[in-house]
């Protein structure tokens, strides 16, 4: 598999949704088989996977919405998508 | 940054202890203790009718009949009872649940109390004429089973001829419309040969995930054992086609790894522990911790026909009996494991010691471990292994089918 870029545009297919849970009030990636504790950073993250935006595009918002170092957000962002496409819950 | 990952069919995969939430719905339950964990995933058993006799069938022996099963409008309770109560994914399960003629509604009705759908199903018979609506009714997941890669074989594992065809022809529908796809592959000394194979076939069907799932030897399973145990050595071989394949298809295909008990060092968490993932509902309304604890004589199951699934979760006596810790022999209680195994299985402690609160022996370190590998050893060596006894309904009490399933080791 190759890497994740900034040119990628990932999505979440069908089978795929973030869910509020109010139970446990936190939300949570539903997919198939599984189900994924986000936390507010992940949800941050999620929320612009949409099919359109680029990696470049969700790190440059994320960068401006939490007024952080660009480079640390862009690992982050490409380690928890990149992990997320390795186990075919983000597609690209 | 990673997000903590479940397996939300617990029994499927092992899966790290869930997160204690507090019940704070209506007080009423405080006495059962401020750290009770709700379940995150219920099986719902529609019906026990199914095109297929599967040999290691996980329903029990004595089968519901369709005069015994739910009517829609309970369901229909039940599965809003279970959003409320924090259920996240719903298994809709069988028998073969398109038989049901309310699968749509069911689906329907899940989807807008935000359960996530997952339809696990032999793709035979009512599956593939129904799929479109289901999607549009906002199915989820599809889980189909396969009985082998070869389609002759699974024929004969199934017991349908033609049966594999239809369920190709279904896999092709369910990947065309979107919708994602596992292939759930049950393996045995009859096709444990077809590892390779089977992976291919899921990445040729366009499958996102693959579960190899070794046989658990319990329900139809155990009274089959002698036919479908594996060798060791075919065994060990399959699993490391298994982990070459997950380093080859890394973004291509998922594979789930379920290893043979019998075989193992360290029993499963048997369905994430009991009763703290997971919930099961029979086709009558029994709700049950695991699909087979029907088999542990004097638990006591309460219905969804008669109670409510917040209090049967927290309150009956069946999910009781084996919660926690406090019910462990002196081996487990004292083990650094216990709140990762959770004693293993007690279906498989009945059925093996005769005892259902004894360490499984799927554990290395239970006394009777020994005796389970011997008996793995004699019977996969057999060269003349016994003829399936397929899954049937109304054959199971009576006969020497029941008496196979008492304990071997007394």
């Amino acid at each position: 598999m190759t890497a994740l870029t900034s040119a990628d545009v990932p999505r979440l297919p069908r089978g795929v949704r973030i869910r509020f849970d109010p139970v446990r009030n936190a939300h949570v990636l539903l997919a198939p088989e599984r189900a994924f504790d986000l936390d507010e950073t992940a949800v941050a993250v999620l929320n612009l996977v949409d099919g359109q935006r680029t990696v470049g595009t969700i790190v440059d918002e994320l960068t401006a919405a939490f007024d952080a170092d660009r480079a640390v957000i862009e690992g982050d962002v490409i380690e928890m998508l990149g992990d997320l496409v390795a186990k075919r819950v983000v597609e690209r | 940054m990673r997000p903590a990952e479940s397996s939300a069919l617990a029994s499927a995969v092992q899966a790290g202890p869930a997160e204690a939430v507090p019940l704070t719905a209506d007080g009423r339950e405080s006495r059962v203790g401020a750290a009770l964990p709700m379940p995150i995933g219920l099986l719902a058993e529609l019906t026990h009718r199914c095109p297929l006799q599967c040999p290691y069938c996980s329903n029990p022996l004595d089968l519901d009949r369709r005069s015994a099963e739910l009517d829609t409008e309970t369901w229909l309770r039940v599965f809003s009872e279970a959003a409320a109560l924090g259920v996240l994914h719903v298994h809709l399960s069988g028998g073969e649940p398109t038989a049901r003629p309310d699968l749509e509604r069911i689906v329907t009705h899940c989807a807008e109390a935000g359960l996530y759908t997952n339809l696990i199903t032999s793709g035979i018979g009512q599956a593939l004429p129904k799929l479109q609506a289901l999607f549009d009714a906002g199915l989820d997941h599809v889980q189909l089973s396969v009985q082998a890669a070869d389609a002759a074989n699974a024929d004969h594992i199934g017991r349908l001829k033609g049966g594999h065809a239809q369920k190709m022809r279904f896999a092709e529908r369910v990947v065309a419309l979107g919708l994602p796809l596992t292939l759930n592959a049950v393996i045995h000394r009859g096709n444990i040969g077809e590892v390779e194979q089977l992976i291919d076939l899921a990445v040729a069907l366009g499958a996102k995930r693959l579960e190899v799932a070794h046989t658990q030897y319990y329900g139809w399973a155990y009274v089959n054992r002698a036919a479908l145990m594996p060798a060791r050595a075919d065994v060990d071989r399959s699993i490391t086609v298994v982990n070459a394949a997950r380093q080859r298809l890394q973004g291509t295909l998922v594979i789930d790894l379920v290893v043979p008990d019998y075989y193992a060092s360290y029993p499963k968490a048997c369905a994430g522990g009991w009763g703290r993932r997971l919930m099961n509902v029979t086709p009558s309304g029994k709700v049950l911790p695991c699909h087979a604890a029907e088999t542990i004589p004097g638990l006591t199951f309460w219905s969804v026909t008669e109670h409510r699934l917040r209090d049967i979760w927290a309150r009956s006596p069946a999910f009781q009996a084996y919660r926690g810790t406090d019910w462990m022999p002196e081996l487990c209680r004292t083990c650094d494991r216990r709140e990762r195994d959770w004693g293993g299985c007690r279906c498989q402690a009945l059925a093996l010691t005769g005892d259902a609160s004894e360490t499984d022996p799927a554990c290395s370190r239970s006394p009777f471990h020994m005796h389970i590998e011997n008996l793995a050893h004699v019977e996969s060596g057999s060269s003349l292994p016994p003829a399936y006894r397929y899954r049937a309904m109304g054959r199971a009490s009576g006969d020497d089918v029941s008496q196979n399933c008492t304990a071997l080791s007394k």
